[in-house]
């Protein structure tokens, strides 16, 4: 008798936990408040489905609990209450897979208006690369890393105005697409913005990707979200969405490969002359 | 109709003489039984004692000087590795399994019982093999129980260097193992039935064990085939899954390998795994409810149906694992599809336990009271399994304390208390004796609420975003100062609730010699185990001669038969109304 009473008071708490806790999603900061909404939805209906369930169970425990005289009736099965059950149950299914899907669509399908950007992960850090003037990402090959920076092609054109952010922040303007490119070069790792909803592993060997379109200013953590070894829980970093002067400012002050390896001729040269 | 007649002359002089024989290297199914569980066990207090260690790092983290970042992670790889593959499909295949089928098909033993031993003995000895890794150099492997590649065999994960390699090794000796053991089963159950005992007269139990061990017998050897490519990529250099990296500032010798393949194949394995472990739990609750609410299971062919089909459909839903790993994202769209498929048949099944109650006759002994907590433990993790299953909601919360909670609930917890509402049921016919009330009682007060205390609001530290598998949370902004008090509160429920099990496994061993004495049918159950000449069943089961089923296991509270059970063995009298 006493689990007919822990049964209704869990269901009490947990529907009334589910309302009052201070814990639930962090603000968005992307365009992707289908995916919050789908996520409340589902919350619901579970959540209606849960309490059903249990709170028939515990009147079902009991109506017929064991007393003196009571029998229970034998009953192999019910056609009809069976077909009623599955049929409602796959409705309930339907309802939440089918707008899921469109969208899962959406999520997948890059508009033709975003911008690229590079995600590079490796033990335990990030580092950016944006495409330049071209809109180009040029070749890079994970050997390559030690030779040349992020291990970009010395002859591929494309590569000498990709613009270099070997930092774990990076900016992003406020309202314009960005498609993010993600690569990594030694394991797995997971790009997630908590406040993006949006998230996806970078696998060493290939390259994934995923959209988002930024929709509040701030700055905002990059954390790593795939077991990547010791250092998994401090591989940080730091997204700053902004309005467009002050994200033009800051992409002023980053440096293209043709920069950064001009400076590194002169720094060689200068070297070469000092040491004569 | 399958011919079981042995020549029970014979039977006598394969009794074993000696101790050793007898307890040690014994071919008799229901000894192989009990070391199966006593060896899962004792592993899994193991891997309880670590979930300690992970709870005291989450809840209070930087006050325990022996957690740092690489013993976390190893913590978390063994406890995971250890719940799943070494308790619980041990417990229930090996344990119940060895117990269970041949008692309740009404044979003497399994069909072929020095495989049997010999299955008990290299699951002891990849279990040996498993506990040495963390006295080597390097410790434990640290790289998750799912062994991702690159990660798992490269410098930067603790236990690269001899742990992997040892739990690679363990796993291959486990599934040669399994393999033995599963063979046995299946063959056993399609072989051994005694006259009359069908299929569609079996008991779900047995239907659950059934369809397990078939899935295990195709799941495994993907886990297999992985589990060696992966050696030989960390021991000969080859590249199955490494591609041209860099690992702590130089430049491998890898290239061209495919890190999400060895994904597919673990998940080919590790979804229907979830299964494996699921349905002798969804088979044995469904005996459980129906034996101690006096009623035959209701919809007995769909619950059948349900189970093969859950079975089937289980080896195509592994992807739903990946949908965030990076594989072509129009896979996404198949696998949501088909995992939320699956749920129907699942939601059938909890549907026909609650209306097995309904119109009932039910007594709140100690097994049915662990099956009711299944039962509410199972709907919560089967309803937040529609989170994850579906795609684009996956998104979030994938990688989150979400999935932790979910797959704790659903197949850690869930599967657990079957595991003692089980243990609780059977222990009479094992022992002859019951297992103390009031003992049980406070195990399962504090085992159903403290897990539901763990676990539930876990799954709101999920909708944060709290990242799984995190040694410590230090300096991230976006999750509140609450959060950190509340994974206090949960890490004290979690010792609180191990701690219980200790009551639990004293009266394990208190009831062998002071329990009440039970007779051989103490829950008036049909099934033919109940029904054994002796108790404890000696060796050889059933005396003389094989017992012979005349109906299903579920005549409980037959109209115009007085008692309230009739067993499978007793003819059908004159005048019984009996639809089956």
């Amino acid at each position: 008798m006493i689990i007919i009473a822990i049964i209704i008071l869990l269901v009490i708490f947990s529907v009334v936990f589910s309302f009052m806790s201070p814990w639930g999603f962090v603000p968005i900061a992307a365009d992707w408040s289908e995916i919050d909404m789908l996520l409340d939805a589902t919350l619901v209906i579970t959540g209606v489905v849960f309490a059903a369930v249990a709170l028939f169970m515990a009147y079902a425990l009991y109506k017929y609990r064991n007393r003196a005289g009571h029998r229970a009736e034998f009953e192999p099965e019910n056609k009809r209450l069976e077909l009623i059950l599955t049929a409602a149950t796959s409705i309930g299914i339907i309802a939440m897979l089918a707008p899921g899907l469109v969208v899962w669509n959406k999520y997948i399908t890059v508009p033709d208006d975003a911008e690229t950007i590079e995600v590079i992960g490796q033990q335990w850090s990030w580092a950016f690369r944006l495409p330049g003037e071209d809109g180009r990402l040029g070749a890079v090959t994970t050997q390559d890393i030690y030779e040349t920076p992020f291990g970009l092609s010395a002859v591929d054109l494309a590569a000498y105005d990709d613009i270099l952010i070997d930092d774990n922040e990076i900016h992003l303007l406020l309202g314009q697409p960005v498609k993010m490119v993600l690569r990594s070069i030694d394991v797995l790792h997971d790009f997630y913005v908590p406040q993006f909803r949006a998230k996806m592993d970078l696998v060493p060997g290939i390259v994934t990707y995923f959209w988002v379109t930024p929709t509040r200013t701030g700055t905002f953590e990059i954390i790593c979200a795939e077991l990547c070894g010791v250092g998994h829980s401090e591989m940080r970093g730091y997204v700053v969405v902004e309005e467009e002067g002050a994200y033009n400012e800051w992409l002023a002050e980053q440096e293209t490969y043709a920069e950064l390896a001009a400076k590194e001729h002169i720094d060689s040269v200068e070297y070469a002359n000092n040491s004569e | 109709m399958v011919s079981t007649n042995i020549d029970d002359s014979e039977v006598g002089s394969h009794g074993p003489q000696s101790f050793l024989t007898k307890y040690v290297w014994s071919q008799d199914h229901k000894v192989i039984a009990i070391q199966y569980m006593g060896t899962a066990t004792a592993i899994g207090l193991v891997a309880l004692v670590l979930s300690w260690f992970m709870r005291l790092q989450i809840g209070f983290p930087d006050t325990f000087d022996f957690i740092d970042s690489s013993s976390y992670y190893q913590y978390v790889t063994m406890h995971g590795m250890i719940m799943v593959i070494y308790l619980l499909t041990a417990f229930f295949l090996g344990g119940f399994g060895n117990y269970l089928i041949p008692l309740m098909i009404g044979a003497r033993d399994m069909v072929f019982p020095y495989l049997n031993m010999l299955s008990y003995w290299f699951y002891l000895l990849s279990v040996i093999i498993l506990a040495s890794s963390f006295f080597v150099p390097g410790g434990a492997t640290g790289a998750g129980w799912t062994l991702y590649p690159p990660q798992s065999i490269l410098e930067g994960t603790p236990g690269s260097d001899w742990g992997i390699i040892l739990m690679l090794v363990s796993l291959i000796v486990f599934i040669i193992a399994f393999t033995m053991g599963g063979l046995n089963y299946v063959i056993t159950v399609l072989q051994a039935r005694t006259e009359g005992m069908t299929m569609m007269r079996m008991p779900l139990t047995i239907w659950g064990i059934f369809v397990a061990t078939i899935m295990g017998l195709l799941a495994f050897p993907a886990l297999f085939v992985g589990g060696i490519m992966l050696m030989f990529d960390k021991v000969l250099g080859t590249s199955f899954f490494i591609p041209a990296i860099v690992s702590m500032g130089e430049s491998l010798e890898y290239g061209g390998g495919s890190p999400l393949l060895f994904q597919h194949l673990f998940w080919f394995f590790g979804h229907p795994e979830v299964y494996i472990v699921a349905l002798p739990g969804f088979g044995i609750v469904s005996d459980l409810i129906s034996i101690h609410a006096r009623k035959n299971i209701f919809g007995y062919r769909q619950m059948v149906w349900a189970i093969v089909v859950i079975g089937a459909l289980s080896f195509i839903v592994w992807a739903h694992h990946m949908y965030v790993s990076g594989m072509n994202p129009y896979f996404g769209f198949f696998f949501a599809v088909t995992t939320l498929i699956i749920a129907l048949p699942t939601a059938i099944k909890v549907y026909n336990w609650v209306l097995t109650l309904w119109r009932g006759n039910i007594h709140f002994t100690l097994p049915m009271l662990f099956a009711i907590a299944f039962i509410f433990t199972f709907v919560v993790g089967g309803l937040t399994g529609l989170f994850l299953g579906n795609v684009v909601v996956d998104v979030p919360l994938s990688d989150t304390y979400f999935v932790v909670a979910h797959f704790h609930m659903v197949m850690g917890v869930a599967p657990v208390l079957v595991v003692f509402g089980a243990i609780y049921h059977w222990y009479p016919k094992a022992t002859g004796r019951m297992m103390n009330q009031a003992m049980g009682h406070i195990h399962f007060w504090v085992t159903f609420i403290g897990t539901y205390a763990i676990f539930f609001p876990m799954h709101f530290l999920g909708f944060i975003g709290m990242p799984r598998r995190y040694f410590s949370f230090e300096g991230l902004e976006f999750i509140p100062e609450s959060a950190y008090t509340l994974n206090a509160a949960i890490s004290i429920a979690a010792f609180i609730v191990g701690a219980a099990q200790m009551v639990f496994l004293f009266n394990l061993f208190w009831s062998i010699r002071h329990g009440k004495p039970a007779n051989g049918n103490p829950w008036r159950a049909t099934s033919l185990e109940w029904q054994t000449p002796q108790t404890p069943p000696v060796h050889g089961n059933w005396g003389a001669s094989l017992p012979v089923v005349h109906r299903w296991a579920y005549d409980y509270s037959l109209p115009g038969v007085e008692a309230d059970f009739v067993p499978q063995n007793v003819p059908i009298t004159e005048g019984e109304t009996n639809e089956q």
